[in-house]
């Protein structure tokens, strides 16, 4: 039974995972992102789940890893310094194939920068911020509510592809309380087990589509698991081929799932004449923006992903195609700009509307950044 | 006691291993085994976690569900195994850069969580796997890669800081006495909460030929008389040691040095 309560961002995050059978979290205090942290100590002891706080961010990824090995749902939330410390967890993530979800609520950076302060700084470092060729997957809820729901997901694509998942959102959405209706349950995919027997068991040979079966430690397959280069037995290697083949694997697999995890949102974008294209919090000043240029007549939409990587330039290609400007409004100095200039391939003219001072965009800036392109788009 | 077939324990189809001749890393490997065989310890619920280095990639050859982490976090990891699936046997192999310089954290704080898991650390002074490298378990003195005059700082003393940090269980013992250790590790495996055994060990490829100090055996027997480490700290804090050592170095404390019984870290609330 879905039940009515006015809860914060943060609160429905935690609500989201657990209610995705999310039994272990370890983390640690960060503003603004400890309310999840709070909101887990709390809640998960009663779902015979265990909290842990720990000494920094890197064990604490390290933590939920090891609890991922172990059969655990697990996550971790954090926000920028945090979310910096993470990013050799995040790798070893991707190479061991260890499902587990990580929220990053964004704070002004760089560096300790602004705590208390919103920004979508970290876009490319949630993509590129661990070294080395590796996929992401990261989720931009734009409300409490899709909060919840893409938690959820998230958990979903970490169990269902044996890969961390990333929940990036900002300051301001973790904190903005809005009335929900949430379920205290929700059924979703899970990881695979081996089929076989453990003798017959190789860690890292996958089906497919490209995911290899897991069993949790303590199962009776006795496997190891490494953050080196290794073969489908999950040991390591140094034969070239074996290695380009583990990495073009760990990337092929979420290319083959790639329409499932891609999800955007449009808003009056059929005879837009211009496309916004923004997410998380931005995108609900641009929906504002969007309503009052159509009250004037003007053809404006939105295009808002709820998945930023796998970045959807299939989605802006076709959804922009008839449009003469695309505005890209984001709170950085210019990262989402770039992707969305290579989905659009000069097809329109690609604007940004950028502000990296630890304030929100809000309507009245964008419809001032869409000034001198709105005589264009009366219709 | 009957002697134990250490085979079945072993992933012999991962065989050749990557140690160097004359390593005394696979006498301590095999003590362990045997102690896992001692306490009874059921193969499939064993879980062996390991940092980066020469000691971390012997987990690789346990036939146990073995989780090779990254340098200095395998506390981390085996935290979360631990608190995730608590009927499990979680141990951690470490080295000594691994667990005390950029691990160090991780180990302090696993120790005064006081949760049921059981750390080696083996020590030999030196990062073998990156060069020959001085570590923090460096004696003042010794050469190394990146002290080519001399090493001029002091060198940690891991078992003084893991009674400071509050483990439960510590231990030192080295790789030349493979029976002693046998016993140390069957006692640290059945302790509840958090046991530290620190083994002394050797490498002879950097440590031994930088400070001429010979090959393996020469190596093993300077383990067993080497008195230039200083331990007075830890004699004061000596609670326990009932253990038998007959060849204990002078001036550094072999044997179970610190064992209490103190509250298990499980994360829930009945413990």
């Amino acid at each position: 039974m879905k039940q009515s309560r006015l809860i914060q961002g943060n609160e429905a995050c935690a609500l989201g995972a657990v209610a995705a059978g999310c039994r272990f979290y370890a983390g640690y205090p960060i503003t603004p992102s400890s309310e999840i942290a709070e909101y887990m100590a709390r809640h998960l002891p009663e779902e015979d789940g265990v909290f842990v706080q720990m000494e920094d961010e890197i064990s604490s990824l390290g933590a939920v890893i090891g609890a991922s090995f172990a059969g655990a749902r697990a996550m971790t939330a954090t926000s920028g310094p945090g979310f910096s410390l993470m990013q050799e967890h995040i790798g070893y993530a991707v190479m061991a194939e260890a499902p587990c979800v990580i929220v990053d609520v964004m704070r002004a950076g760089p560096s300790t920068g602004r705590p208390t302060s919103p920004s979508q700084g970290d876009v490319m470092a949630a993509r590129w911020g661990t070294h080395g060729d590796h996929p992401a997957i990261v989720l931009t809820p734009a409300s409490v509510t899709e909060i919840f729901e893409l938690t959820v997901r998230a958990f979903e694509l970490a169990e269902t592809l044996r890969m961390p998942v990333i929940v990036l959102y900002d300051e301001v959405l973790g904190h903005t309380r809005e009335t929900v209706e949430l379920p205290p349950r929700v059924e979703i995919a899970g990881r695979r087990t081996p089929r076989v027997a453990p003798t017959e068991f190789r860690p890292k040979e996958a089906g497919p589509d490209g995911v290899p079966p897991l069993p949790a430690f303590g199962d009776g397959y006795r496997f190891h698991v490494t953050g080196l280069t290794h073969d489908e037995r999950g040991f390591p290697t140094d034969e070239a081929e074996v290695a380009g083949r583990l990495i073009r694997r760990l990337h092929a697999k979420v290319e083959a799932h790639r329409d499932d995890i891609v999800e955007v949102e449009t808003l009056l974008c059929d005879d837009a004449d211009i496309v916004i294209f923004a997410f998380g919090i931005v995108a609900r000043a641009a929906k504002e923006a969007v309503m009052v240029a159509r009250a004037q007549g003007l053809r404006v939409g939105l295009l808002r992903p709820r998945t930023i990587w796998p970045f959807p330039d299939r989605e802006v290609a076709k959804i922009t195609a008839g449009a003469s400007v695309v505005l890209v409004a984001e709170m950085n100095l210019g990262q989402v700009v770039r992707e969305v200039e290579r989905a659009v391939a000069g097809n329109a003219r690609v604007e940004g509307l950028f502000r990296a001072d630890g304030e929100a965009i809000d309507p009245e800036e964008i419809l001032q950044a869409l000034a001198p392109d709105l005589e264009g788009a009366a219709r | 006691m009957t002697i134990v077939d250490i085979r079945p324990h072993l992933r012999e189809w991962a065989m050749p291993h990557v140690l160097c001749a004359g390593c005394a890393h696979g006498i301590v490997g095999r003590a362990f085994l045997v102690a896992t065989d001692r306490a009874g310890i059921d193969p499939d619920r064993m879980v062996v976690v390991a940092g980066i280095g020469c000691s971390s990639r012997l987990v690789g050859y346990l036939d146990f569900c073995t989780l090779h982490a990254t340098h200095g976090r395998a506390p981390a990891f085996a935290t979360g195994v631990k608190l995730a699936r608590p009927e499990l046997t979680v141990a951690v192999f470490s080295g000594d850069g691994d667990g005390l310089a950029i691990g160090g954290n991780h180990l302090i704080h696993a120790a005064r969580r006081n949760i049921d898991l059981t750390v080696v650390l083996f020590n030999n002074e030196i990062y073998g796997m990156t060069g020959g490298q001085v570590a923090p378990t460096t004696q003042r003195g010794a050469i190394a890669s990146t002290t080519p005059r001399g090493n001029t700082e002091p060198a940690f003393d891991s078992v003084a800081l893991m009674i400071g940090a509050g483990a439960s269980f510590v231990a030192r013992a080295s790789a030349s006495e493979p029976f002693t250790l046998e016993r140390i590790f069957t006692e640290a495996l059945t302790h509840r909460g958090f046991a530290f055994v620190e083994v002394l060990s050797d490498c002879p490829t950097y440590f031994g030929r930088y400070n001429r100090l010979g090959d393996g055996p020469e190596m093993l027997a300077w383990l067993t008389r080497q008195d230039s480490r200083v331990a007075e700290p830890l004699a004061a804090k000596r609670v326990v040691d009932h253990l038998p050592i007959p060849e204990a170095p002078p001036g550094l404390d072999l044997g179970v040095l610190h064992r209490e019984e103190r509250p298990v870290f499980t994360g829930r609330r009945s413990g």
